[in-house]
């Protein structure tokens, strides 16, 4: 199973992005084997649909959970068909300090 | 401590939010909480005819539980016929499909797909969660 976080920037210690469709970057963590890779997001700056297209593509990569701070309407709708879980955070963090505590639970 | 609830899942909660006798004479009586567990189990019980070892695996808690929830139910409703006391559904411990929860210890909420347990928080793993009701 894969966790995405949405981050601002490409590496541990990057603020964690509160906006799901319209993040900077996907931390994406495989707990089969701990991988850990960045992905740009290319519908950051889209002109509609980033929602969409996101969720398109966590079902893609074989997401099972994205942790974010909000997630749009037709993005919940998405994820929740595919089975995906999210995790709404409201608090500032850094992506390390919620990817230890997905690594710890 | 107080023993954490231990939430169950639900496939079809209730469609109506109560029953209130009619054409009787007299004071209807303080209403009878009908959970939504309770409603499943005698469900899947009375109206599917399944045996108590299927719908018990198919509530996910143990024969026991499962039978003291029936019984319950059972209780419940002699109760509201006899002293013509209204029905009103409740959500219990419950929990569906749709469902998000949130973690007392983190507060992340979470969405809870099927075959994901939601007793545990999404985030943190604690145990200590609440739904957060529909
Ligand atoms: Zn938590």
């Amino acid at each position: 199973m894969k966790t995405v976080i949405t981050a601002a920037g490409n590496n541990l210690s990057a603020a964690f992005d509160k906006r799901f469709g319209r993040a900077a970057w996907f931390c994406v963590y495989d707990h089969a084997n701990g991988a850990l890779v960045f992905e740009k997001n290319d519908f950051a700056d889209a002109q509609g649909g980033a929602g969409t297209k996101v969720s398109e593509l966590m079902v893609e990569w074989g997401v099972g959970k994205v942790i974010s701070g909000d997630f749009g309407p037709k993005a919940k709708d998405l994820l929740d068909r595919f089975k995906v879980q999210m995790v709404v955070v409201e608090e500032d963090a850094t992506v390390e300090t919620l990817l230890e505590r997905i690594k710890k639970s | 401590m107080a023993r954490p609830r231990r939430l169950r899942k639900i496939v079809a909660p209730p469609r109506f939010k109560g029953y209130r006798p009619h054409g009787h004479q007299g004071l209807t009586g303080k209403p009878v909480e009908l959970l939504y567990e309770e409603y499943e189990a005698l469900k899947l019980a009375d109206y599917d005819g399944l045996d108590h070892q299927a719908a018990s695996q198919l509530m996910g808690v143990s024969r026991p539980t499962f039978a003291r929830i029936y019984q319950s139910v059972r209780k419940k409703l002699a109760l509201a016929l006899v002293e013509t006391r209204p029905l009103v559904a409740v959500y219990g411990n419950a929990w569906m499909d749709k469902s998000w929860f949130v973690c007392n210890s983190c507060k992340a909420r979470y969405s809870v797909p099927e075959g994901v347990d939601g007793s545990r928080c999404a985030l943190c793993g604690s145990s200590s969660v609440e739904l957060i009701e529909p």
